[in-house]
Order: C-alpha cells, then sequence, then structure tokens
C-alpha cells in the first residue's frame, strides 16, 4: 500500500453554491481520507480562478439563481474545458442541484435566457411547474441512496446516459421517467441534498477510490467503523418512507 | 353612536364570535392553546376582519418580521408598551402566520368589533409577511434580518426579500420602517421606502467574528453586485459591511448599540446610543443574538414616544419566550433549553454556551425532528459550525426523529465518537437517558427544533416541572 496519500478536493464556488448544506460532501470526503491516513487538502475555487491541475474530486453544490448566472459565465471557456478534460481522465466528481444543471448542455428558465452548461453530463434542464420537495431513496449501483430533493427544474437525460438510479421515493430527476441522477466515468450529477454523502458512505468510499487510482494507482481504503452513518441512513430511509 | 349596524360590523362580529368560540372548544378538549383554528374560522366569516380590527387601535399597529429573534423582539416590545401603560394586542404565543394573528386579535376583541387595545405588536412569519402588511397598513415595520432558514418552506432568501420589498414599496410616507442596517440584504431591501426610515446597527468591535461562518449567504454589493467586506462582522452576515468595488457601505445608523457586555447563559447588558442621548440597557435575556433584539425593541418603542426610563424598567423583568433560552430544575438537575431552528440562530446558541472556556463544559442534549413546523430537510445541520465543539470533553446527546442525522454530523464535525451519546429517537426516551448521565445537581443543556422543544415541554409539564406555554 502507498504511503502518504494525498488527494486534492475542488470545492468549486464553495461560497456561492452552498445553500441546503452541501458543504456536508466536503466534509464527508475529507474526514473519511484522513480517517484513513490520507491527506486531503481542500480547495475553494472561486468565480475568476482556475481549476487547480491536480484536482483529484470535484464537489460542486447548488445556488440561488442569481448566482447560478455568475457562475454559468464563469465556467464558459477554459474553465469548463479544465473540468472536463479531468473528468474524462479519470477524475471523480459530485455535483448537486444547480452544480447539475450546469454540468448538463443548458438550463432553460421560464422567463429569462437559458444558462449555458458545459455539457459534461448528456443531460437538458429547465424550470418546471412545481417545485419537488421531499426525501428521495433510489436504488442505486451502490444499493439504496438517500437523500432530500428540493428543485423545480427538470431534468432528462440523453439516449446514451446512464442514470444514478431508479426513484423508489421522491420524484427525482423530472417526475415522470423514474430516474434519478446521472453517472458518467466518476462522475455523478444529482438532486440529493441531505447532506448526501454523510449518509452514505458506499458512495464516499466509491469517489475516494476513483480518485486514488487515479493519482497513485493504489485505491486500497482500510475498512472504517460506519455504525453512525449507517444509522443515519437507516433512520433516513425509514423516514423517507413514513413522509412518502 | 349609531345605532344601525353595518352589514360590514355584523361579520365583523361573527368572526369574532366564532373564533373565540373555536378556541374554548379546543381548551376544553384539552388540545392545547388553540393559537390557529380559531383564525380559520374567523377567516372564513370575514376575510377582513384583520384590517378592521387594526384600523380601530388609537396607536395603530407595529409589524415585526425577520428570521431570528421574532418573537423575543416582539415580545419584549409588548412588555415595553404594555408598562407604558398601553393596552396591547399582540400575539404573543409566536402563532405567526396569517390566521394566527386573526386568532390572536379575535381572543383580545370584543364581541361587538372593538379590538380591546390600543396598539398592536404583530410578529409575522417571513412568508407571510407581505399579506399582514396588506390587511394591517402598519405605522411601524420592524425588520430584524434575514438569514437562510428551512429552505424547504421559505424558498430562496432572493426570493423572500424580492416580495418584501414589493411590500415595504405599499407604506405610505406615514408610515415608518425601522431596519437593521447591519444586514446588506435588509438593507437593499428597505432602500426605496417611500416610508421613513430608521437604521438600527451594532458597533460592538470586542465581539468581532474572524471570518464569515458557512452559515452565512455570501453578501454582495446590491448596487454592483461585488462580495462584500466588513470592518467588523458580528453574527452570520450581519456587520459593519461596506463594498470594497462602489463604495456602498452601512448607512448612518439612528440608534446604535456598543459596549455589550455577556453575562453567560444569564444576561446581557448594552448601551445603546439614539439621538444624541447614550443609555445603558440590562436584560434579562442572553447572548449576541439578543443585544440585537434589544437594539431593535428600544428603537420601535422609543419610536412610538415610550420613556427612556420605561423601557430600562421593562427589560430588566424582561425573561425570553417559551423555549428559547428557558432554565427549568427537573430531578434535581438545572436544564438550560433553548430553541434551535436554523444554521444562524444554533451558531450564536454554541457561542453563546461556549463563551468563556470557549469549550462546552455541560453535557448536551441535541433533538432534531423534521415535521413540518421543524424544516423536513435536515441538510441544515450541516452548516453548523459544530467544529466549535470537538475541543471539549462534556457529552453530546442525540434524540428526535432525526437524531441519527445529529449524530453523525457530530462525528464529521471532528467530535470525539466516545463523546457522542445517540439516544433512542423517541424524545422522551431520549430525555430520561440523557438526565440519567447529568449527576444530580448539576447542569444540562438541552437544543431542541421547534416540534422537540414542544414536545420535550409537554413532557416537563406533564411531570410538574413547568407551566404551559399558552398561560404565560
Amino acid at each position: 500500500m502507498t504511503t502518504n496519500r494525498t488527494i486534492v478536493i475542488a470545492w468549486l464556488y464553495g461560497t456561492k453554491m452552498n445553500i441546503y448544506g452541501d458543504r456536508g460532501n466536503v466534509l464527508a470526503l475529507a474526514q473519511r481520507a484522513r480517517w484513513r491516513g490520507i491527506g486531503a487538502d481542500v480547495r475553494e475555487i472561486g468565480l475568476g480562478e482556475p481549476i487547480p491541475v491536480d484536482t483529484d474530486i470535484f464537489f460542486f453544490g447548488g445556488g440561488q439563481d442569481q448566482a447560478q448566472i455568475a457562475v454559468s459565465k464563469d465556467l464558459a471557456g477554459a474553465k469548463g474545458e479544465a473540468i472536463r478534460t479531468a473528468v474524462e481522465d479519470g477524475a471523480a466528481l459530485l455535483s448537486v442541484c444547480g452544480g447539475y444543471q450546469l454540468l448538463g448542455h443548458e438550463y432553460r428558465p421560464h422567463d429569462a435566457e437559458p444558462l449555458a452548461g458545459i455539457g459534461l453530463f448528456d443531460v437538458d434542464s429547465q424550470a418546471g411547474p412545481e417545485r419537488f420537495i421531499g426525501n428521495v431513496v433510489i436504488d442505486s449501483d451502490w444499493g439504496p441512496l438517500v437523500g432530500f430533493e428540493n428543485h423545480s427544474g427538470l431534468t432528462f437525460l440523453g439516449a446514451g446516459a446512464r442514470p444514478m438510479g431508479k426513484v423508489r421515493v421522491g420524484r427525482g430527476n423530472n417526475g415522470r421517467d423514474g430516474t434519478e441522477g446521472v453517472v458518467y466515468k466518476y462522475a455523478i450529477g444529482c438532486y440529493l441534498h441531505g447532506s448526501l454523502l454523510p449518509k452514505n458512505p458506499v458512495l464516499t468510499d466509491w469517489l475516494l477510490e476513483a480518485a486514488l487510482r487515479r493519482r497513485y494507482g493504489d485505491d486500497t481504503l482500510a475498512p472504517l467503523a460506519s455504525g453512525i452513518e449507517e444509522a443515519a441512513h437507516a433512520s433516513a430511509v425509514s423516514r423517507a418512507f413514513a413522509t412518502r | 353612536m349609531s345605532k344601525t349596524i353595518s352589514l360590514s360590523n355584523v361579520r365583523l362580529m361573527a368572526s369574532v364570535a366564532s373564533a373565540k368560540a373555536t378556541a374554548a372548544g379546543i381548551r376544553r378538549l384539552g388540545r392545547g392553546g388553540g393559537t390557529s383554528a380559531p383564525g380559520l374560522v374567523a377567516e372564513r366569516i370575514d376575510p377582513a376582519m384583520l384590517g378592521k380590527l387594526t384600523a380601530r387601535l388609537p396607536a395603530g399597529a407595529i409589524v415585526v418580521a425577520g428570521t431570528n429573534g421574532k418573537t423575543t423582539t416582539s415580545r419584549m416590545i409588548a412588555d415595553i408598551l404594555s408598562a407604558s401603560g398601553l393596552r396591547v394586542v399582540h400575539n404573543r404565543s409566536g402563532s405567526n402566520l396569517v390566521r394566527g394573528v386573526v386568532s390572536a386579535f379575535a381572543a383580545q376583541a370584543s364581541l361587538g368589533g372593538n379590538p380591546g387595545g390600543d396598539i398592536a405588536v404583530i410578529e409575522t412569519d417571513e412568508a407571510a409577511f407581505p399579506e399582514v402588511v396588506r390587511l394591517v397598513q402598519p405605522r411601524v415595520v420592524l425588520l430584524n434580518n434575514l438569514f437562510r432558514d428551512q429552505l424547504d418552506r421559505y424558498g430562496e432568501l432572493d426570493t423572500i426579500a424580492r416580495k418584501w420589498k414589493a411590500s415595504l414599496a405599499s407604506l405610505g410616507p406615514d408610515a415608518t420602517v425601522i431596519f437593521n442596517a447591519d444586514d446588506p440584504g435588509l438593507t437593499a431591501v428597505a432602500q426605496d421606502v417611500s416610508a421613513n426610515k430608521v437604521a438600527f446597527g451594532m458597533n460592538a468591535v470586542e465581539h468581532t467574528l474572524g471570518s464569515l461562518p458557512h452559515a452565512a449567504d455570501a453578501a454582495v454589493c446590491f448596487a454592483c453586485g461585488t462580495d462584500l467586506a466588513y470592518k467588523a462582522l458580528y453574527v452570520s452576515h450581519l456587520g459593519n459591511w461596506y463594498c470594497p468595488a462602489c463604495g456602498q457601505s452601512r448607512p448612518i445608523l439612528d440608534v446604535a448599540g456598543s459596549e455589550v457586555e455577556l453575562e453567560g447563559v444569564q444576561s446581557l447588558v448594552l448601551t445603546i446610543d439614539r439621538g444624541g442621548e447614550s443609555d445603558r440597557y440590562a436584560v434579562g435575556v442572553p447572548g449576541l443574538y439578543n443585544a440585537y433584539n434589544t437594539l431593535a425593541a428600544v428603537a420601535a418603542t422609543r419610536h412610538v414616544g415610550v420613556s427612556q426610563a420605561t423601557v430600562q424598567t421593562a427589560l430588566v423583568q424582561f425573561r425570553s419566550a417559551f423555549g428559547r433560552i428557558e432554565r427549568v430544575v427537573y430531578r434535581d438537575r438545572h436544564l438550560t433549553l433553548a430553541l434551535v431552528k436554523n444554521p444562524v440562530g444554533f451558531n450564536e446558541v454554541l457561542r453563546m454556551l461556549t463563551s468563556g472556556t470557549g469549550e462546552l463544559t455541560v453535557p448536551t442534549l441535541i433533538a432534531i425532528n423534521d415535521l413540518y413546523a421543524d424544516g423536513r430537510d435536515v441538510s441544515w445541520l450541516w452548516d453548523v459550525d459544530f467544529e466549535v465543539l470537538a475541543s471539549g470533553g462534556s457529552i453530546l446527546a442525540t434524540t428526535g426523529l432525526r437524531g441519527p442525522d445529529m449524530a453523525n454530523r457530530l462525528k464529521y464535525a471532528g467530535i470525539h465518537e466516545s463523546r457522542i451519546l445517540a439516544l433512542p429517537p423517541d424524545i422522551e426516551r431520549g430525555l430520561d437517558e440523557f438526565v440519567e448521565q447529568i449527576p444530580e445537581g448539576e447542569q444540562g443543556y438541552i437544543l431542541p427544533t421547534y416540534t422537540a422543544m414542544l414536545d420535550i415541554r409537554k413532557i416537563l409539564t406533564d411531570r410538574g416541572a413547568v407551566e404551559s406555554f399558552w398561560e404565560q
């Protein structure tokens, strides 16, 4: 096993795209690395700041409408290109809600200009007529995952896009086709807040493994006691079924 | 008085009477204080009831809004006004949706449609604010702050700010908007009103924060969109702000607080400068956030003409609203209850509990529910800076429907697992097991969300430790 491993986590627009407690995802990635003796270097990347070339994992959360306009403009050009290149090369990425939408082709609001995305994911999003608010449980390759959705945007997958999972409780991407989120290589887009990663540690570890494999060719992760995480997962799932 | 009674009056009288009957019925059934259903009944019979009653108040109405502190602030205002000899109509139970306000008015009004008071203090929910302002046409609007809160219920902050701004535009030049100028968002909301404006804020550099907390929404300049900077930052994004790009800055303060002395979980003292006078006020509530509430209450009550001496006397006797900060002796343990409902409020409670040593030194129970009134989404727990608790040694117990999420949050805040006590989600069991952890004669802190607080109060009430809140 390689010793002295360190990963770089780029938190995209941490101060602007940080509603709904999504920073828990960054905490989960950093803590589960550190608890295993792996260094975690978290860097917030703001408007106008370049993507670090050594990024291993990206996190991109949701923001308010105004912030998303500024971010959409900031991502056009070199910055979006840098994210696409890294993901093509196997970098890990988690995006939620507004971040997810801006990594697709575009987002079309009701009564304003469309916001351009960077086209990393083969998805299109548009403003919908109602707001989907509530607990979500999906079946996925990682087993059942649980989170909380709060979005009026509807996202539709392109022909070749692979969903993150199938909705068991909640509305998901668009409330129609039963899908939630998208997966491309080691990049994920979804509508799951909660925060998502702290109570779905299997997904956190999948992202960490991908990052370690790409950088070190060694994705061994020492086992961690996860009783508290599992209890949080179980209780969130049971609340989801109770409040559906 | 004319003997003819207009149809409008008949409807008003019927509406008041049925609301009173509903409230009495609910109380007879033992279903609590009946703070909402009577309003629903009254609204059905006469939707204009609230406006008709407030129009008959000789000294008008004060509407209090803001994410945090509105219950405490409106109670301070009501106590001060009562101390000045006015009869006050107030939705004191904290039921602050339109129908809660209507219920409170119906309870106090006479069957003939007299409002039963001289002046009204109306606490309103963020979402209900525009409707309350439209119905009531207040003499004073007091805006405390605007923080991120339960996005599943209120939506995004930008949306609320936009609605408030539109609502304030309807106020005439006789009205006064008293606003927290330390909040750049509220300053923008109040920017173009044609009503009078009174700006209040803090000059308390001794309590300045090192950096913007995670819970704070990054404040941008309303004129040019640049990220704001602060000469001093006090609570969340509240402080002495300025725009490094275009030079916008906090307005000149009409009412300014300074020299804030915080005395643990007990009380505080501060100096308030207003109109060339400088006075010292002592209040029976703790924490910097309550210094803001005090400042707001002093600004509002002095504005409507209450003497400085009366304000001082009333504030010394003031105690906080149910559950917000409350001290209870139960089974020989000294419990302090503090309501937590959003990241900013929770951060300020943690700041208060760790003031002095910088660590938590008392066993603490955090009770998190996810019912509608709490917010269904517990994501907000990840915006609270629990990391400040990592260095202490006291136990941190969790309970409530989302107690397991809370325990997980504490683990990821770097709190050693040996200190995290995940108790059963059932609050009665959680509370009992927590109390067992406290040695007799010692202290414990309990930090519940709204419905968890109601549960805990009911348990303690049933066991004889506290009185029912609607009797306060």
